[in-house]
């Protein structure tokens, strides 16, 4: 039995790569603040065929499918009792944390009537109908359970006399204490409003081609949710031991390896099935663009099942390709889901402006430049084992 | 090792695979929710595409009534002093637009070869509106009394799922603003005040929830339908509206009828014109699980961008799903319920070991 040590990884935090990242914020903020004096209209190519562009679908619906880490890690680890993965609880913590926290500014970004953003919080405007409601709401509630869950790293860093000072050490015990409630939330809300991300697309209707429209779509975005959520914490992982030559968890991911790809199996089994059932097999062979971004997605679904199941998920290399396709399957089935072939007919169509991309890529940069701040400056980042 | 391995992974696929496709076979997973009826007092309109002129009286009285802004493309902006309107489909800024169908030489008027037609578009006031199941804070409501599909931007956050989720394409964000916000056909709710067809206590019921500011001083009926020449517009009750709409259908086309005009069963005198050869499909009555507007169009509807749809409306498939998965928040309070205990008794039996977790830095 051994304990974790998390240890910040210290060095420079102004480096050049943290710079350009900076500046891509900068271009970002500009452009944002160019949205709130003069309208979505002046940087953004949405239309009212289009109503929902780029920073929902990249920021929010994917962005937050790649922060799924958190999620996926939580319920390995805690609910299948799986605690050789724990190393890699935080940083797949700190990962959900931000790419939450984001998605939930491009959201402000992007909401029409912002200054009437509270209406989502106040019991008398509710509609419990609405799936966006919902989504809204456990969004908010799980950026709120993610941060509590992540703060005992601030408060590991704090010196002994300062949290007693402010009575932070109880506050250390207290969600040290209650910590398996937070877990089970951690579990519980993104299991609800990733779901509920495809329950939206159900309204719909014909606008959705029915290689897409199935009322399966609840559990086949969650599903593909947390297999993202694997392959993120893959992804994170690997970049960092690249980066700063951290010890190397080759071993834990060929075991995380396997149950991604059952989760792919399951999710690319039951897409089938359920277009097999509905007759609508011949629209995927077709020949047309949707059929053909469909078998693309099966394709990218499938391809990491194949490299993680075999010997190469013993070679870094390899699991890291393997991750980057989990991630690739899941964020084209959104795109494609929210965006490319909706058909909202009478002649709209849809590309996303300069401005509108540069808003969302900052805001990603943000991302990076937060988890490389924190990584440097908190305990994140397993720092060995202690034996027992 | 790799032997077991492929085994267990074909007999994995099997089992997921024959699993998958039982429950599939079920059918849909989840029964959509039942239609809505007719509310009680349910107001309407009936569009004759083939009666219609385009002469768009109805888009101009819809502006002043509305008090919606001229709109014009950027190349003739400048022209006689910015009032000409040439709103060419529904937008920001016009709720009620008058759209040409042209096929070919343009010869004949509803003839979907070498001919042209007219559609108008509006606000349909579906029985099962989408825009009202989609919307987070309320801000788009049906009335129970009229059934009239009515919007509040002072509750609205601009998410534009409204927009998304509509069959019909009509509610429209004001993207050019900065503090835009939705705009969608009220039927005139403000105009209900003195109209004929309610009680005062009944109008004033009609029209809480709406948010239309001008009132429309002369008129007591949807301005659209007040200056209609033909009556190619036409208001009523929706019961009403049907009737007239089979009765027409019924008619030999080129047949004279008298076209009542403004309000079906008012005093004005109607307009004696042929009847129109009618596509056999009365649209909007059964469209989305039924809407409060009738179209009888010469031309196939889908021709005019109006899409074919099934007769019951996405709202209840999703609320279907969506009261499956969530009734009474049982299954997840279960869930909730069942992590707890799990999260517990993992995180306890991590922490029987010799070592207490504790991070150094
Ligand atoms: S036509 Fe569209 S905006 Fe009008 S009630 Fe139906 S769903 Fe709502
Ligand atoms: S844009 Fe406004 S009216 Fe439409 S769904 Fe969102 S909050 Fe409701
Ligand atoms: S009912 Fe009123 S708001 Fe609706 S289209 Fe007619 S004039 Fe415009």
């Amino acid at each position: 039995m051994s304990a974790i040590i998390h240890r910040p990884l210290g060095g420079k935090i102004v480096t050049k790569p943290f710079l350009i990242l900076g500046l891509f914020v900068l271009i970002s903020a500009y452009f944002i603040i160019r949205r709130f004096l003069f309208g979505m209209g002046d940087v953004s190519n949405m239309n009212n065929g289009f109503p929902i562009g780029t920073w929902v679908v990249l920021d929010v619906v994917i962005g937050t499918a790649f922060g799924c880490g958190g999620f996926a890690m939580a319920l390995l680890i805690y609910i299948f009792n799986r605690h050789t993965y724990h190393p890699l609880m935080r940083p797949a913590l700190l990962g959900g944390v931000f790419g939450y926290t984001l998605g939930g500014l491009a959201v402000m970004v992007d909401l029409g009537r912002y200054w009437h953003a509270f209406h989502l919080l106040m019991p008398w405007y509710a509609q419990p109908n609405s799936v966006i409601l919902e989504v809204g709401l456990c969004v908010m509630a799980y950026i709120t359970v993610l941060w509590l869950e992540f703060w005992p790293a601030f408060l590991e860093r704090m010196p002994l006399g300062f949290k007693r000072r402010f009575g932070l050490d109880k506050l250390q015990a207290f969600l040290k204490r209650y910590m398996y409630v937070l877990v089970a939330l951690g579990v519980l809300l993104p299991t609800m409003h990733q779901s509920s991300l495809g329950t939206v697309l159900l309204i719909l209707g014909h606008k959705l081609p029915p290689l897409w429209n199935t009322q399966w779509l609840p559990l086949l975005f969650l599903s593909s949710a947390l297999a993202m959520g694997y392959g993120v914490v893959m992804l994170e992982a690997t970049l960092v031991n690249r980066a700063f030559n951290t010890p190397s968890e080759v071993r834990l991911f060929a075991r995380l390896s396997r149950v991604a790809a059952g989760l792919l199996i399951g999710f690319s089994v039951l897409r089938w099935a359920d277009v097999m059932v509905r007759g609508q097999l011949d629209l995927a062979f077709a020949g047309d663009l949707n059929g053909n971004l469909f078998l693309l997605e099966t394709v990218l679904f499938l391809a990491p099942v194949f490299i993680l199941l075999s010997e190469r998920r013993w070679s870094q290399r390899w699991q890291f390709l393997g991750a980057v396709c989990i991630l690739a399957a899941g964020s084209l089935y959104r795109l494609d889901s929210y965006l490319i072939t909706l058909q909202p007919g009478n002649g709209w169509t849809y590309f996303p402006s300069a401005p509108e991309l540069l808003i969302t890529i900052g805001i990603v940069c943000l991302e990076i430049m937060l988890y490389l701040l924190f990584i440097k400056t908190l305990p994140v980042l397993p720092g060995g084992t202690a034996k027992a | 090792m790799s032997l077991s391995r492929r085994q267990f992974l074909r007999g994995a696929a099997g089992a997921v695979a024959t699993a998958a496709a039982s429950v599939a076979e079920a059918a849909a997973p989840f029964a959509p929710r039942e239609n809505k009826p007719l509310p009680p007092k349910a107001i309407g309109m009936l569009y004759d595409s083939t009666q219609c002129i385009g002469c768009k009286a109805c888009v101009s009285a819809c502006k002043d009534a509305n008090g919606m802004p001229v709109e014009q493309p950027q190349a003739l902006a400048g022209w006689n002093e910015g009032t000409w309107d040439t709103a060419e489909d529904l937008s920001g800024k016009t709720l009620n637009v008058i759209r040409v169908y042209q096929h070919g030489t343009m010869a004949e008027k509803d003839h979907e070869v070498n001919g042209y037609a007219f559609v108008k578009r509006h606000c349909l006031h579906c029985l099962d509106p989408s825009c009202v199941s989609v919307c987070p804070v309320s801000a788009m409501q049906k009335n129970p009394l009229t059934g009239v599909v009515t919007h509040d931007p002072d509750a609205c956050i601009g998410c534009r799922y409204c927009v998304l989720g509509c069959p019909f394409n009509v509610p429209h964000y004001q993207f050019d603003e900065a503090l835009g916000q939705i705009s969608k056909c009220q039927f005139c709710q403000h105009l209900l005040q003195d109209n004929p067809l309610f009680t005062d206590n009944e109008a004033a019921l009609a029209q809480a929830g709406t948010s239309a500011t001008e009132l429309w001083k002369n008129s007591r009926i949807p301005a659209c339908c007040d200056v209609c020449p033909t009556g190619a517009s036409l208001f009523g009750w929706v019961n009403d509206l049907q009737a007239e709409a089979e009765r027409r259908m019924a008619l030999k086309p080129g047949e004279m009828y008298d076209f009542p005009r403004g309000l079906l069963g008012g005093d004005r005198a109607p307009n004696t014109a042929p009847v129109g050869a009618y596509k056999p499909h009365i649209y909007g009555e059964k469209e989305s699980g039924g809407t409060q507007v009738r179209y009888l169009t010469g031309v196939p509807h889908e021709k005019l961008g109006l899409p074919v749809l099934p007769n019951h409306s996405s709202a209840a498939v999703t609320e279907g799903v969506q009261h499956t998965l969530y009734k009474g928040m049982i299954a997840p309070i279960a869930l909730l319920g069942g992590l707890v205990m799990l999260a517990r008794r993992s995180i306890k039996g991590e922490e029987k070991g010799p070592h207490e977790e504790e991070s150094s830095s």
